[in-house]
């Protein structure tokens, strides 16, 4: 393969001067005096010069230090033994590099992402004599409660026969379980585990779809007003404080997926420890075993490397799409794609990029398009249906959502679930603001949303019409004061305040209210519809604001009470009673 | 021995560039002009110029300067020698004490592993209700501490440093002056904590580059007692400072700027420091309190807005007291009511509430609306929150703290109006 010599260093980008050929975007490492062998990456290439970013700390690099280019992408390995796994962003499992290296993390340690050693229960599905092709299955492992299948190498090229199986047994990745001789007649020995390159998309599938399923997060405000559909893409802005990492957490708790992928970028270290320290003792409230068996976590927290930030977005993608592959529903928490494009930030101006807006390189709406497009809803070609989506979260400086990676996120996603310091200073969580927020996937979905209520859709524009109106009540009352204001319209403030506090607002601390699967969602919806629509015989103000006082804590009882027990029916017969009455 | 070199090509604000061989990348580098010394690091390397950050500035460099390659980055030293010691931002004291005789470490070292981070759960007492009550100090934990000019924020750093349950207290000190440097001296000798403080100084009047420097010697030292077992409190002051110095080091490598001319890394650079902070299973620990003064008292400054989305929230110091409603610890669910008292977290929540509708109550009366019995109730209840609790001066142990909330609790409401649970209400309801 090439190689090169250093000729120039500044933070993480080193320039090099080659003999040969490069690719863009080839994997090379260079040679450090300390004898370690730094990851990088080439990301742009001139005459007989190349830049690379460097993975690792760059300290002690010298002009002249040897660089070895491997002609390969940024691979990652995939395989049955991602499932509960924790790695960094270039997919080096982090507790067994902690085996390796201590209590700190050190340069130039790589280790195998998937488990040499361990042994795998391999049944074979396809026969000998069949003729086989990129992405076709060749037997499955159980992995956690999936039958994990084991594809022929999605950049295996033409068509191949069968020309040896192996047999019902224990396997480990890198043993062949499979002989295939090509058009060619060349032989060629597949494992179980292949690699691909992180930045292409795997597009193995027969066609892409038009999201059409909602995928259930049990969180109301999300669920029922601003939907995600699988498949489909959310950003979630909002300044610090907002609560946007309960939020995540939250989802990454809750969803209704097969596979999560919680990609931390750039964010704090503290967030994902309780992930990784508390999944394991979770239960997964659709299967019964433990969050993490269905939980892969990227991490690649703030103090560590910027280069490899940026690639941990990628991985957790490529994962997901790996996954999806199986036909399965896998969602991709990216917290937080803001950190991803500073380090984007960051690497063009050493470049010398001509910047954009705030210093952003130019590419960058492109490149959140890019990966936002890598989502989707999808026909496999043996007619299963399979998807990615993606909840990123953004961190707009200052809270402002005027900045450009918001202004980016927001031209490309499905649905915007703003959060703001005005609803968390105000202890509205989730404080998803229902006056900024949409989502575009409603009508998308109308089909099977008809399953929760024949005319779910209207009702909840209705709601959603309903909160605006209290909120314009609301800021004509701060001008002219309760007094200034009718009863009627009092009462409408007052029934948007209710629909706010007992609907759109949600407890994520408490062990019932946190979670609502969509049959509860539409069962309490429907009688937070009738209140909205009753007509309210009220003496006057005090005496209308007393009765909501009464009504808003029968419901939040109501709401934390379990589904059907005898609490909840308790509180549903009082509610009952207040509409009657 | 390494060659000497003696042309410099280029000297722009604090850096100097020359021709030289066999360099690394973050090396350190000697300058000696006739009668003075400094150190410089080598920041980046393009052929076989070599360009270097100067410690002491370059005011006075000659292009005929000896300059020297030392083969190693910035160290600093490290060991029990430096227990009351004084450095400034090169590591030399300045306390008119010798070098200490000890072992040298790098700084800037790599980043803890995640995968080998556990949840925190004990709390640090301060002594300041404020903080123990309201919002707890967790071991592990960063915090910053958003003021303005003014302030008092290093006396609050330093009652905190005297107070908290630490094994050893280091002190970076960012463009301080004199006067606060002084203070914080004194104010650590004569309470007698002296002998666990360790302090990294950078006065206003140092060369900027030096300020740079001092988070990563404080928090260099501060890493390596915590893997030894101690407990390590960090109080850095005034980060501000160290951004507006990344700024012009920046500007200076003619970088481009990306917010109100602060660097592009300006989070990445914050987030190194800070994420220092950790708690070492079956070992020590690191807990930064940091002052982060708010150019413009604008929350959205990019020095404040970067901090608070790394820092596990923030304690906002204004009007000389701790802003109970802006402030927030993050972490304090992982110790309220479990490592302290069972009464702590609801009184924690009823005793806000109460103060909350308390303000609310006066904002009635500026607007000239009249006030009700229950205003009247609250208006007393706010004033002696104030006095027996948010004073800065106000100086106990939590569990005394939280008697003294239900002694203000019980000197003005009844039980019921207070919301608390019944079983709380019956333990520890004072008496009449």
């Amino acid at each position: 393969m090439g190689m090169g010599r250093v000729v120039a260093a500044y933070g993480n980008m080193v320039t090099v001067a080659f003999e040969g050929s490069v690719r863009q975007n080839e994997v090379a490492y260079i040679l450090a005096a300390d004898g370690s062998r730094l990851k990088s990456e080439v990301i742009r290439v001139r005459g007989e010069r190349c830049n690379v970013q460097v993975f690792e700390d760059t300290r002690d690099i010298q002009v002249g230090d040897q660089v070895d280019f491997t002609g390969n992408l940024l691979v990652v390995e995939l395989g049955p033994g991602l499932l509960t796994q924790i790695y960094d962003g270039l997919q080096n499992p982090l507790p067994k590099l902690s085996q390796a290296t201590g209590l700190f993390l050190k340069r130039g340690i790589y280790i195998d992402p998937l488990d040499r050693e361990a042994k795998w229960d391999f049944t074979p599905t396809a026969k000998v004599g069949a003729w086989i092709e990129a992405g076709d299955i060749l037997g499955w492992v159980p992995e956690g409660k999936f039958q994990h299948q084991i594809f022929v190498p999605f950049d295996f090229i033409g068509r191949a026969e069968i020309v040896k199986m192996a047999e019902k047994g224990f396997y480990t990745v890198a043993d062949t379980v499979a002989e295939v001789k090509g058009e060619d007649g060349k032989l060629h020995n597949l494992t179980m585990m292949q690699v691909w390159p992180i930045k292409i998309p795997l597009k193995l599938y027969q066609e892409r779809l038009l999201p059409d399923q909602p995928l259930v997060t049990g969180c109301r405000v999300i669920d029922s007003f601003f939907p995600v559909a699988k498949g489909g893409t959310a950003c979630i802005p909002g300044p610090f404080g907002s609560g946007k990492t309960v939020l995540q957490q939250q989802i990454s708790r809750y969803a209704e997926v097969d596979v999560i992928i919680v990609a931390a970028c750039g964010e704090r270290a503290g967030e994902v420890v309780e992930t990784l320290r508390e999944f394991p003792h979770l239960e997964d409230p659709y299967t019964g075993g433990t969050l993490m068996d269905r939980t892969i976590i990227i991490c690649n927290t703030s103090s560590m490397p910027v280069a490899a930030r940026e690639a941990s977005i990628y991985t957790a993608v490529t994962l997901g799409e790996y996954y999806r592959q199986m036909g399965l529903n896998v969602l991709i928490l990216a917290d937080s794609t803001s950190r991803w494009a500073q380090a984007l930030r960051e690497m063009s101006g050493r470049l010398e990029e001509i910047p954009g807006e705030e210093a952003f390189p130019a590419y960058l709406q492109s490149r959140i398009a890019e990966f936002y497009e890598r989502a989707g809803f999808v026909r496999l070609k043996d007619g299963r249906n399979g998807s990615v989506s993606v909840i990123g979260t953004v961190s707009p400086a200052g809270g402002n959502f005027e900045e450009p990676v918001t202004q980016g996120t927001l031209a490309v996603v499905g649905a915007f679930l703003g959060l703001t310091w005005a609803r968390s200073n105000a202890r509205r969580f989730p404080a998803i603001d229902p006056l900024i927020s949409w989502s575009k996937y409603p009508e998308q979905m109308k089909e099977s949303l008809v399953k929760v209520d024949p005319n779910w859709v209207e009702i909840i524009r209705e709601a959603q019409k309903f909160v605006h109106q209290g909120s314009e009540i609301k800021k004509r009352m701060d001008v002219v004061g309760e007094e200034g204001t009718s009863i009627g319209d009092f009462l409408i403030y007052l029934k948007a305040e209710f629909l706010d506090s007992v609907y759109l607002q949600q407890n994520a601390f408490d062990a019932v209210d946190a979670y609502n699967t969509m049959e509860r969602q539409a069962y309490s919806f429907h009688m937070v519809e009738k209140i909205l629509k009753k007509d309210i015989a009220a003496k006057n103000k005090d005496d209308a604001r007393d009765i909501f006082f009464r009504l808003t804590a029968l419901f939040k009882n109501w709401n934390a009470s379990a589904w059907q027990g005898e609490e909840f029916k308790r509180f549903e017969s009082q509610i009952n009673d207040f509409l009657r009455g | 021995m390494r060659e000497i070199i003696t042309k410099i090509d280029e000297i722009t604000g604090n850096i100097a560039t020359l021709k030289a061989a066999g360099v690394g990348l973050g090396e350190l580098a000697l300058l000696q002009s006739p009668g003075r010394e400094t150190l410089g690091q080598v920041i980046s390397l393009n052929g076989e110029n070599v360009t270097v950050q100067v410690f002491g500035g370059t005011k006075g460099i000659s292009t005929n300067d000896k300059v020297r390659f030392l083969g190693h980055p910035m160290m600093v030293k490290y060991g029990n020698a430096l227990l009351g010691r004084i450095f400034n931002g090169s590591g030399v004291p300045i306390d008119g004490g010798p070098e200490p005789v000890e072992e040298e470490i790098p700084i800037g070292g790599p980043s803890f592993n995640p995968a080998n981070r556990v949840i925190p759960k004990q709390m640090i007492r301060t002594n300041i209700p404020m903080i123990d009550v309201f919002n707890s100090l967790v071991v592990s934990q960063k915090l910053p501490i958003f003021s303005i000019p003014g302030e008092p924020y290093n006396q609050l750093l330093a009652r905190v440093g005297m107070q908290a349950e630490a094994d050893i207290i280091v002190l970076g000190g960012m463009g301080l002056k004199f006067d606060d440097y002084t203070f914080f001296k004194r104010t650590f000798e004569e309470s007698g904590v002296m002998n666990r403080v360790i302090m990294f100084i950078h006065q206003a009047s140092d060369p900027v580059v030096e300020c740079l420097l001092v988070p990563d010697m404080a928090l260099a030292v501060a890493e390596r007692f915590a893997e030894s077992g101690k407990r390590v409190l960090v109080l850095l002051t005034d980060m501000t400072n160290f951004s507006d110095s990344l700024k012009e080091i920046s500007i200076s490598m003619e970088q481009i700027p990306s917010n109100r001319g602060y660097p592009g890394d300006l989070y990445s650079q914050l987030a190194a420091r800070y994420e220092k902070a950790v708690d070492i299973e079956g070992s020590g620990d690191i807990t930064i309190l940091a002052v982060t003064t708010m150019p413009g008292d604008d929350v959205t400054h990019p020095i404040p807005d970067n901090t608070g989305y790394i820092t596990e929230g923030q304690f906002y110091l204004r009007h000389g007291v701790i802003d109970p409603f802006g402030s927030l610890s993050r972490l304090k669910q992982n110790v309220v009511s479990k490592a302290t008292r069972r009464d702590h977290n609801d009184v924690m929540n009823t005793m806000i509430r109460l103060y909350s509708d308390c303000r609310e109550s006066r904002n009635k009366i500026a607007m000239g609306f009249k006030v009700s019995k229950w205003d009247e109730t609250l208006l007393a209840y706010g004033q002696d929150f104030e006095r027996e609790l948010m004073d800065l001066n106000v100086n106990m142990p939590i569990e005394v703290a939280l008697d003294r909330c239900w002694a203000i609790l019980a000197q003005h409401f009844e039980p019921v109006q207070t919301g608390l649970k019944d079983e709380l209400v019956k333990e520890f309801w004072p008496a009449q």
